[in-house]
């Protein structure tokens, strides 16, 4: 899961990494109480788990009560990349003598976990220039490392210890929460020389989850989501209007790619999974009745260890109980796929022989 | 180099050519008694089974069943294992194994916790054993052995190897080329993970030198760059054999996981576009559909005749 920047700084602020003063509200009323606590020039920052805050206008000076009246409610009432605000942080301005860029990630191709570092930061780590790159096996990062980075970094005296302190509580925290990713993105040397965390991205391992009861306060799901989980199937809710079932993910992602190549909208990436039940795409089917913007579903099966018959024993049942009413456009192969297609004959399933020809007619039949 | 044909089928003077033993971990699973009857079906020779608290009985009155690996392997002396265990019991099962001697260990579990995967690579690494997966569909010499979860009808044997990240589109693209008449020699699972024990590259270290092989398909998807590395390697070494790549996720919105664990595009790193990019730098062309997959690999052919 991807913490938000008021979440992460929690866990940094448990870590003992130095942190301006900050406090996060839902509303207004919670923020007047906070600027009062914190006291005028503050930074209010819209609280949402996407990049780009500055650009789209989710980070805003403040000065005195005037602005905050103004300017709290206009970062509140913001979308940005189609997130609505979660909260809002006020955080103390301060006086920064230079931006610094420090992460912890897990390298895929490495297969390790690796720092990266720069004495540039404060843009988006696309464009940050100067990268000092270190692979740090299963995340131990001991004194010497961390000095030989502040060393590269060309930072002296009390920033240099600084960074070695926050470097290692910041692999620290990386390993115990078993994050892939771990980002301090402006580490900021004050005029004093200190070193300050200005924002926190943290995003962690799901697979995880169960070793870390104590993260899922920070869980954000949808009721479809969470219900997709229980019955252990995965979904993705997308904006289009043709549903797309599949088992396995790399079939259901090649299925959304050929229905919009073919000019179809998927409304959602649905993978039955390897485990699918009669139940459990019965469950799957009443999600998607609950999504209104879908018009049609689209299946794609190849059933290995999943029968067919199955999935098709579902829809018969979704039929019967009124649950959906949609026209379906199907392609099953594979196992008992013959006697699936005899089960849906007399049903609002239309069968093909292809995936390609399935496409066609959703698209085609939802146009009208 | 790992020469994962002589782990899988051994060489002509070995007792047990062509018929190597396989222990199966999570043998009385509902899962893992599945496909155990389904690979001895389909003729891998599995010897033994693991279950704590399970040993001395046996499974379908002829697998006998152990407590641990270490007794399977010293009553079987086998060096190939494959796992059906819940992802959270996945780091002691795979640990085991690899303390017993296991050369090649076949991870099938979903869900397993990156940072378990990194410890057993780790221990893997120490032992000079080869991890396939987590989260693999499994390996396969069709016609010959089985070990993984996938169905036999879309596998025929032949002289194209193909490496997938996705299961369900290794079946689908594998049955594409037995219907246009292209048997594969072997096909690999790498898994749909952030961290894979057998790379894209690995695995194609793995059969790049196959004397007979006369093409290689590659089944990518969104996540990580393994097909970008892969394709500089194929231009570094120049790589001559018809090669075809697929690449799933093209229309996947951006910093959302699909499915699978390593699935995600985060910025512009893991794209579709990176990676179609890259193999179009090899020449290697990719499909925009599966059923496209076969009729690519006929006109590379022809060029290369």
């Amino acid at each position: 899961m991807r913490l938000l920047e008021f979440q992460a700084k929690e866990l940094f602020r448990n870590y003992g990494i130095n942190l301006l003063p900050s406090k996060a509200s839902t509303t207004i009323e919670e923020g007047r109480k906070h600027a009062k606590e914190l006291g005028y020039p503050f930074v209010i920052k819209i609280q949402v788990p996407v990049g780009g805050r500055g650009k789209a206008g989710g980070i805003q000076k403040c000065q005195n009560d005037d602005e905050f009246e103004l300017k709290y409610p206009q970062v509140l009432g913001l979308t940005i990349k189609g997130e609505k605000a979660r909260a809002i942080l006020l955080e103390k301005m301060a006086d920064i003598k230079k931006e610094l860029y420090l992460s912890l990630f897990l390298n895929r191709s490495k297969r390790c976990y690796t720092i990266i570092a720069s004495p540039e930061g404060g843009v988006e780590i696309e464009s940050v220039k100067n990268q000092i790159i270190k692979e740090v096996g299963l995340g131990e990062v001991s004194d010497q490392v961390a000095r030989e980075v502040a060393k590269e970094m060309k930072l002296e005296g009390k920033a240099a210890d600084d960074f070695v302190d926050i470097l290692q509580k910041l692999a620290k925290l990386t390993v115990e929460k078993e994050a892939e990713l771990a980002e301090i993105n402006p580490l900021a040397i004050m005029q004093d020389g200190s070193l300050m965390a200005l924002d926190g991205k943290f995003v962690t391992d799901d697979n995880s989850n169960f070793r870390h009861d104590e993260l899922q306060k920070y869980q954000e799901k949808t009721e479809i989501e969470e219900r997709a989980e229980k019955s252990g199937f995965s979904l993705v809710e997308l904006d289009g209007d043709i549903a797309v079932v599949g088992n396995g993910a790399g079939l259901v992602m090649s299925t959304l790619d050929m229905l919009s190549d073919n000019g179809g909208k998927p409304a959602c990436f649905l993978d039955v999974g390897g485990g699918a039940t009669t139940d459990s795409v019965y469950e799957a089917l009443t999600l998607i009745s609950k999504m209104h913007r879908v018009k049609g579903i689209l299946v794609n099966l190849y059933g290995g260890i999943v029968k067919t018959t199955v999935v098709a024993e579902a829809f018969l049942k979704a039929y019967d109980d009124k649950l959906i009413n949609l026209p379906v456009f199907a392609r099953l192969k594979g196992t008992e796929s013959d006697k699936a297609k005899e089960m849906l004959k007399n049903s609002r399933t239309k069968i093909f022989d292809s995936v390609e020809e399935a496409i066609n007619a959703a698209v085609m039949g939802i146009k009208r | 180099m790992t020469d994962i044909f002589k782990i899988l089928k051994g060489t002509p003077e070995d007792s047990d050519y062509k018929k190597k033993g396989v222990i199966v971990q999570g043998i009385t699973g509902a899962y893992g008694s599945l496909h155990a009857k389904n690979m001895i079906t389909y003729g891998t020779n599995i010897v033994a089974g693991v279950t704590p608290g399970k040993g001395g009985q046996k499974f379908e009155d002829k697998v006998p069943i152990y407590n641990t690996v270490k007794e399977a392997v010293d009553a079987s002396g086998a060096k190939i294992s494959i796992i059906f265990v819940p992802a959270k019991f996945f780091l002691g099962a795979a640990k085991e194994a690899l303390e017993a001697g296991i050369k090649l260990l076949v991870a099938i579990p979903e869900h397993v916790p990156v940072r378990d995967t990194m410890e057993v690579l780790d221990l893997a690494n120490k032992k000079g054993a080869v991890i396939i997966g987590p989260n693999t569909p499994g390996i396969m010499i069709p016609e010959l052995i089985k070990i993984g979860i996938m169905p036999a009808t879309p596998f025929k044997a032949g002289k194209i190897a193909v490496l997938s990240k996705s299961g369900t589109l290794l079946y689908e693209i594998s049955d594409a080329l037995t219907s246009a008449g292209f048997g594969q020699s072997i096909t690999i699972g790498i898994g749909g993970d952030p961290i894979n024990g057998t790379r894209m590259i690995d695995a194609f270290d793995m059969v790049k030198d196959i004397p007979d092989l006369e093409g290689l398909v590659v089944v990518g998807e969104i996540g990580g760059d393994s097909e970008e590395i892969l394709a500089q390697r194929i231009i570094d070494i120049g790589f001559k054999k018809p090669t075809v790549a697929y690449i799933a996720g093209r229309a996947a919105p951006k910093e959302k996981r699909m499915g699978h664990a390593g699935a995600i595009v985060m910025g512009t790193y893991g794209s579709a576009e990176s990676k179609v990019s890259m193999f179009n730098k090899a020449n290697i062309p990719v499909a925009k559909r599966p059923s496209q997959v076969p009729v690519l690999l006929a006109g590379k052919m022809q060029q290369s005749d």
